[in-house]
Order: structure tokens, then sequence, then C-alpha cells
């Protein structure tokens, strides 16, 4: 976001595994002041030992299928491991036409991408292995949720109050089932949070969400910004089966990792 | 501040009241076209949740509300001669006349400005506007609000009568055009609501599209002579009308916001809009407090506490409207499993929860379905399929053999379930020869073997290119398989894209005669195969030129006539790029389709998680026998989706 240096990221990630936390994770965007994932968490991977990196998500048609397997292969390598690939189709065509790709398509070519990346395929000349990369699709459409169960591990969703996560995970588990696979999916979700300057973190999220008209005002109510809200968000996505729950920061200041430490302590 | 509302309904004069009680100082008018007492439609049906929230909002008019109401709790079925009765549901309803007076009054003793016989030509110069002009919004259509119009259900006309019924009554009559139903209930101590409806091909057919408003009541009086007791029909520019599904993308943009039906219709067979509309009301002025007149933070409050309900309302009364629009392949039901399936039409009634409302009638279900006075619920039934005894409706589990190597799926091996079995024969067509489904689906061998399929392309990315079947050879493979099986109920694998699937469905077989191999296949199997003969089939799928459910229905009833005993209701995977609908029991609906309309047993999957779906959905008669996904079969579950088995292991 804006005003986030590079040493800030990283001073994040670094404390993110010195402390609680499970996995760090990073959004996808061209046209914004913001960091391009792999590249963020190829750092985060030299400035940390246990956590998670996650992609979440990352837009995979804004990528040719080699590269896009070739950077989530190199993160893996980098961090030991330690990858979890979260892919979509993205939302916005203004990102598309400034990275010079079709936005049309875009469901199809991700298809492509999670059949080349999880099927191995040409793994024999595109290093490095790709063994043990975490997938995880988003999205909302039935191909969405059919891509996932195909070829992911588990399903990432976008964020929203807890019966929206759990009306997306039900959908994600009947998808599990009709394609036959065994156990269950990991179900990740996502929220954010603003706990110093609440007004700052609102309009970053206004501005962030411009592009879907109306519904960036309730994303923007959505902001988690009391400890009290953190805790029943927290609480409400455990009921609904979460595995794993990212949670962003809307404004670009370290305090406010502390400070969430202490809010879901 | 300074409030402009459009339309003086129910929503439009609550959300005065409200707005005037959180604020005296602001100025609040309602412009209204009609006159005070003009009035469309006759009585408005609330539930006893709305009355608390009412009681809440406004403790005077609930009061008035309450005191003019008519309540009963009996819901009445008349089918087929027989009239049948559930209690437990506490309705409660009012004439739309008497609620709008009582608010209009309110109004006034509030200081709300009430301007009648104004027809609005441009948005009203004020701070706040609001559009609760009805479905038919002026308002919504001065702004972008993302407006979506459909037409859902049958066709329809609203009566009155002076005939009071005693219950939410749901009549059926049969004629020579076809099948009507009448939806009556009270509303005050003289009066009964009474709308007609039926499909739009029975309407034409019974000529009623050239009839004038008073023919066509007397022809619904006529026809439904026995349910009026003779009294009469009355009309209030009462037409036949489709019922306008509206959605909007956004309820609000400025300062102009909309509620009620102007934001969102539900269809009537449910009867809460009215109930929605006064909601919306409550929950903007709600909003409006809160946020201390900040418009847009209220509206996006306003948005996000409504949503969720509507959207849930509006599904559930969708799933109503469809129910009605093809109730005549439910008549060859039993009326007590007529009256069920009537009841849980929406989803939003089950076999569990009928059975805390009205003990009594799930007791008679239960003892219909078990042949006993005192039975266990519908799922622990036993059914007879072909001389083949099973205990209940669920222990079935299912298992897969391949008919041939190059007819697998992965070179995976699988235990076979315990349990009573459900032997599928498949053969994997061009969805063959892929690694093992623990890592993924449809992702192919590096050195896979040759593949199957009526169509020269792959199935999925990076597929293998699919040969020519030697359909002789496959047709005696499925036959060897079948005659070496040990099972209790066979099934021949025909969905999802896997060979015979790929056979029956225009994405994947360009010719004339689709049925004509998976048919001859199924006929050969019948042939050395004495027991109970399933096929499993994908009923749609799920894209627009692939096979509808219309086309699916009919491909069932044809291998009925073939010789197939139950179909096992799929959905989709013809192709790997489909666009399926995916929720919690996502295949009950088509596998109703199937049931009732080709009038085949039916077993039906699609994360069905709790015992209480199987129950409704076999004593509704939705289907005869279920899959569950149970937490505890997740170990079945794990064996089932590794579900291919070399041939000979399993004739071992």
């Amino acid at each position: 976001m804006p005003g986030a240096t590079g040493e800030l990221l990283l001073e994040w990630a670094r404390r993110a595994d010195a402390g609680p936390f499970s996995s760090i994770g990073v959004l996808d965007r061209v046209l914004y002041d913001s960091y391009e994932p792999f590249a963020a968490l190829a750092g985060a991977a030299g400035v940390t030992s246990r956590v998670r990196l996650a992609t979440m998500i990352a837009i995979g048609p804004l990528r040719s299928t080699a590269m896009l397997a070739k950077q989530a292969a190199s993160v893996h390598g980098l961090s030991g491991g330690r990858l979890t690939l979260g892919l979509a189709v993205g939302a916005r065509t203004e990102d598309f036409e400034a990275a010079g790709v079709e936005h049309k398509g875009r469901g199809k070519r991700l298809g492509e991408q999670l059949a080349y990346i999880r099927g191995d395929v040409d793994a024999d000349r595109v290093g490095p292995s790709r063994d043990g990369i975490e997938i995880l699709v988003g999205g909302l459409s039935g191909p969405a949720y059919s891509r996932m169960a195909r070829y992911a591990d588990g399903y990432a969703h976008n964020g929203g109050p807890p019966r929206a996560f759990a009306n997306a995970a039900g959908r994600a588990l009947a998808a599990w089932s009709d394609l036959g696979r065994p156990g269950k999916p990991k179900l990740w979700g996502q929220g954010y949070f603003a706990f110093g300057d609440t007004a700052q973190g609102d309009a970053y999220l206004r501005d962030y969400y411009a592009f879907t008209g109306p519904f960036a005002e309730k994303i923007a109510a959505g902001n988690l910004t009391s400890a009290r809200a953190m805790k029943d968000y927290v609480r409400g996505y455990e009921e609904a089966g979460c595995d794993e729950l990212v949670l962003f920061p809307t404004v670009a200041d370290i305090e406010e990792l502390e400070r969430l430490q202490e809010a879901v302590a | 501040m300074n409030v402009a509302i459009v339309g003086g309904g129910p929503a439009g004069l609550y959300l005065a009241i409200l707005l005037r009680k959180l604020d005296r100082a602001a100025d609040v008018r309602v412009l209204e076209r009609n006159a005070p007492d003009a009035t469309f439609g006759f009585g408005v049906v609330f539930s006893e949740e709305t009355l608390g929230a009412l009681r809440d909002a406004d403790p005077e008019t609930h009061l008035e509300i309450t005191d003019t109401f008519a309540r009963w709790d009996r819901i009445d079925i008349r089918y087929q001669g027989r009239e049948l009765v559930s209690r437990g549901h506490s309705f409660s309803a009012i004439a739309r006349k008497r609620l709008l007076e009582i608010l209009q009054a309110r109004c006034r003793e509030l200081g709300v400005v009430l301007e009648f016989g104004v027809e609005v030509e441009e948005l009203p110069d004020a701070d706040l506007v609001v559009g609760a002009d009805g479905a038919n919004s002026f308002v919504r259509g001065l702004r972008d609000f993302g407006t979506k119009v459909r037409p859902e259900g049958s066709k329809y006309v609203w009566f009155g009568t002076d005939h009071v019924f005693d219950a939410f009554t749901f009549a059926f009559r049969e004629t020579e055009h076809g099948l009507f139903n009448a939806h009556a209930y009270p509303y005050d101590e003289r009066m009964s609501t009474f709308i007609v409806e039926c499909p739009e091909p029975v309407w034409r057919a019974a000529g009623l599209d050239e009839l004038d408003e008073q023919e066509s009541l007397a022809f619904c009086e006529q026809l439904f002579a026995n349910e009026l007791r003779g009294r009469e029909l009355f009309s209030n520019r009462s037409l036949w009308l489709d019922f306008p599904k509206i959605t909007n993308r956004t309820w609000h943009d400025g300062n102009v916001v909309i509620l009620g039906d102007a934001a969102h219709t539900a269809h009537f067979s449910i009867g809460s809009g009215t109930k929605l509309a006064m909601e919306d009301s409550i929950s903007l002025a709600a909003a409006l407090a809160r946020r201390r007149w900040d418009l847009e933070a209220a509206f996006v409050d306003y948005e996000l506490e409504r949503e969720p309900f509507v959207e849930r309302t509006q599904d559930a009364a969708s799933e109503s409207a469809a129910y009605f629009g093809r109730i005549a392949s439910y008549s060859h039901l039993e009326p007590i499993q007529f009256a069920f399936n009537l009841i849980t039409r929406a989803g939003r009634i089950t076999h569990a929860t009928l059975g805390v409302r009205d003990p009594q009638f799930t007791r008679v279900l239960d003892g219909w379905m078990g042949g006993r006075a005192v039975s266990p619920p519908p799922a622990f039934s036993a059914f007879e399929l072909r001389g083949v005894r099973l205990e209940n409706r669920f222990e079935l589990v299912e298992s897969t053999v391949s008919v041939s190597p190059e007819g697998r799926v992965s070179a995976e091996e699988a235990v076979v379930p315990e349990g009573r079995r459900l032997l599928r024969l498949s053969h994997a067509g061009r969805r063959g020869a892929t690694q093992p489904r623990s890592r993924g689906v449809d992702l192919p061998l590096v050195d896979g073997w040759p593949v199957l399929a009526p169509t020269k392309k792959p199935y999925g990315p990076f597929g293998a290119l699919p040969g020519e079947p030697d359909e002789d050879a496959v047709l005696r493979a499925f036959v060897a398989a079948a005659k070496a099986a040990q099972a209790d109920v066979l099934e021949i694998d025909m969905a999802h894209g896997y060979l015979l699937g790929s056979y029956l469905s225009p994405l994947t077989n360009d010719d004339e005669d689709r049925l004509r191999f998976p048919v001859s296949v199924l006929e050969a199997v019948r042939a050395v195969w004495d027991g109970p003969l399933a096929v499993r089939l994908s009923v749609t799928d799920w894209h627009p030129r692939g096979n509808s459910v219309e086309d699916g229905v009919e491909i069932a009833r044809a291998l009925a006539e073939h010789g197939c005993d139950l179909i096992h209701v799929e959905a989709g995977q013809t192709i790997h790029d489909d666009r399926p609908q995916y929720r919690r029991g996502y295949l009950t609906a088509l596998s109703d389709r199937v049931r009732n309309g080709a009038r085949v047993p039916t077993i039906v999957g699609g994360y069905l998680t709790t015992l209480d779906e199987a129950n409704t959905i076999v004593g509704a008669g939705r289907a005869d026998l279920v899959l569950l996904d149970l937490p505890d079969t997740q170990i079945e579950r794990t064996l089932k989706s590794s579900s291919t088995v070399r041939l000979g292991e399993v004739r071992a």
C-alpha cells in the first residue's frame, strides 16, 4: 500500500515470524502502489524461517504459465518449501491492460496454469521443483469452485462477514465432494484491520477498491477497527471452519502488527 | 433534514413514522400518486418474527395492527379430493387497506406531510430522497442501481373473497387444460385473499389470454366453487400477471435510497413482500439514527444488514415459484407426500423443523412411508428395487470398477468399502490415464495409456488426444464386468464425461442419435444382470450448448424404458470448463425433476451432510435413496474417491 517501504515490509515479516503468527500473505495488483507478490515473498523468505508465505491471491493469468510456475517454484525453493500459492482470475480489467494481457479467456488460462503447475507439466525443463507447493484457488463463481476442487489443496476466500465465508466454504466442500477428492479442502479466509488511524485505513480501502463502485464503501465498513471487532471476526471464522485467517493491515505502520498481536492474544 | 419519500405504501409510510420519531426537526413528506383510500391487493401476511420487530420499532402502530389481525396456525392442502392439515405455523394477516389507514393516521399524528394524488415526474428536491414506490419504481429509473427484472413462476391473478378461510389454504384443481392452484388466507373477520395460479401453457390452453377481467373472474369462481363454498370473488383491477423478480446491484446512489419492492421482490407464494419492505424501513431508520444522518454511512449499514436476509428470502421465493410452475409433475404423489413436498418446497422447513411445529403431521408421513402407524423417519424406511430390499434409504455405499485396463481413471488401487454395495461399472473414456485423485483431478500421466472418446478433443489442459472407441470391445467389457460383479445394486456410469457420458452430450458427440451406444450397453448389461440396475447420469451439462435439465429428464425416461431401475443423479463434468452451481444439496432439485418428471426412482448425493436432509428429501419424494457425506463416513469417502479398482481384484 502507499507508504509501505520495503524496509517496513521486511520488518513486518520478521516480527510475524518471531510472533505467534503462522503465515504472512500478500495481495496482487499492477496499477497500484504495491509490491509484486512473488518478489515480496522472496524478500520475506530471506528474513523468516518459520511462517508460511502465501499469495492471497496472485492473479495467475497476468503472467505466462511457465513464468508463473518458475516464480512460484523459486519462492518455494528460497523459503525451504513454505509457499502457499493462492491463485484467482482477478477483478480489474485495467491490470490486464497494463500488463499487456488479454482479459478475455482469463478463466481458461488459469485452469491451464493450475493443470501445468499441479500436473508437473514441463517439470523436467522448468525448474526449480514444484514439489509440495500448497495451492489455493479463490473466486466465487461455479468454475472457480470447480478449478479449486480439481487442481488445488484448498480455497482462498475474499473476505467479508463470517456468514459470507461459511456460505462459500459450503460451496467449496460441495465441489470437493463432487470431484471425488479425498479428505477436505483447506479453507483460508481474510480480513482487513486498522487499530491506529482507522480513518486512514478506511480511506485506503475506499481507494483500493474504488473500481468496485458502491461496493468499496461496504468493504471499508468491514474494516476491523477495534480489538472487540477483531475477536468477533476471528471467532466467527473459526466457527465457520476456517483453517487459516490472513489479516491485512490498512495502515502502513509496524505498530499495527503489535496491536493485532494483542487483539488476537 | 428534509426528507422526500416517494410512494405511500407500507414501506414509505412506516419509514416516515420512524424518521419523525427519530428526529422531530426533520421535515418528512410522503408523495403518493393515488388517493389515500385507494389500494391494490387485499390482505398481507406477517410472521411472528416481523411482529416482534414492529413492536420494538413503534409500539403504537404495533398495537393497532395486531388488534385487527387475522391469526391462524394451520395450512390446509386440498388435493385430489383430500384435505391435509398441518398445524403450528403461526401466521398473521391484515387488510392492506386497514394497514395503510393505521400508518397514515400515525403519520399525521407525528407531523408527517402526506400528499396524495401527486404524480412525481422528477427527483424531488430534498436532502434525502427515498424510492418506496414499488416494483415499477419511478425513482429507481432515475439513477443507475444495476436493476434486473426477470419474470418468475406461473401466471397469477389476485382476488378477494368474502368466504373467510380458517387456514392458509392451498387448493388444486385439475382441468382438461392442466392443473390450476389457489393460495387463500383470511385477512380480517369477513374477507380473504384468493390468488389463482397456473403455468403459462395451461393459461393459454384454457383461453384465459382472451378473457376480460369479469370473464376470467367468473372462470376462477366456477373452477374453485368448492373452496369458495359458493361465495364470490372480488376484483380490484385483478388481471393475470407475470411475477417480476427484481434485484439491484446497489440500493443507494448519492442521496437517493430505495427500499421494499423497488429494491427487491419476493414471489407472492411465500408471502414475504410487505414483511421485507417494513423491515427495510426499520433497518434504514436505525442506520440513520446510528449514523446521525450521515447518509452514505447509513445507506451502507442498511444494505449490509438487509442484503443477506433479502437474498435468502428471494432464493426461497424463487424455489417456491419454480415449484408451483412444475406442480403438475407431482400429481402422482400420495396426498401426504404431496403435502410434505409442498410445505418443504422453499427449503426453509425440513422434516425436523416441521416435526417440532407439527409432530402429528410428520408421524403420519413417517407412518405412511414405514408402513406402520409408528415408524422412524423417512430415511429409515425400507425400499425395494427389483426384488432387493434395502433396510433404509442411505445404506448403499458406492464403489467403482473399471471395465477394462484402458478404462481406468488412474493406476491407483482402492479398497472396496463395506456395506450394501452400489457397484459402478465405468469406463473413464478421455478422462482416463491421470494422476492420483489425492493430487488433483484430470492431471494427465506423463506416460499414460491411450484414451477413448466419441470426440477428438482432449478432456482438459494437457490431456491426451482420444482415439475412436472400439464399441464392440467396450460393450463386451461392460458385459464381462457385469457377469463377474458382486453387488446389491449394479450401476453403469454414464455421467461426468466418462466414456458413455461423453456419448450422451452434444458437447462431445456430433451424432444425431446420441443414445444409441449407451442404450446398447445398458441393454446388454440388463441381459446378463438380474438384480437392480442403476445408471449414473449427468442430468445437465451445466453449459449453454450442452444437455439442459429438460434433456436430462428425457434421457432418464429413455434409459428407464430400456431397463434401468434407478437413476443416480449427477450434474456437469461432461467437459472440464462447465459452469457448475455448487451448494449444499445442489443435486436435490435435479433429482426431484428426474424422479417426478420422468417418474423414475432416483438416488442422489450432492454434499448432503445430515440425516434431516435425507428425511426431507426422501419424505418429499425428491429422491428414493440418498448418498450422504456424513462426517463419520469421511473415511468411506476417502476410499470412494480413490475408487478405481483393477479388474481382477474386485472379481476375486
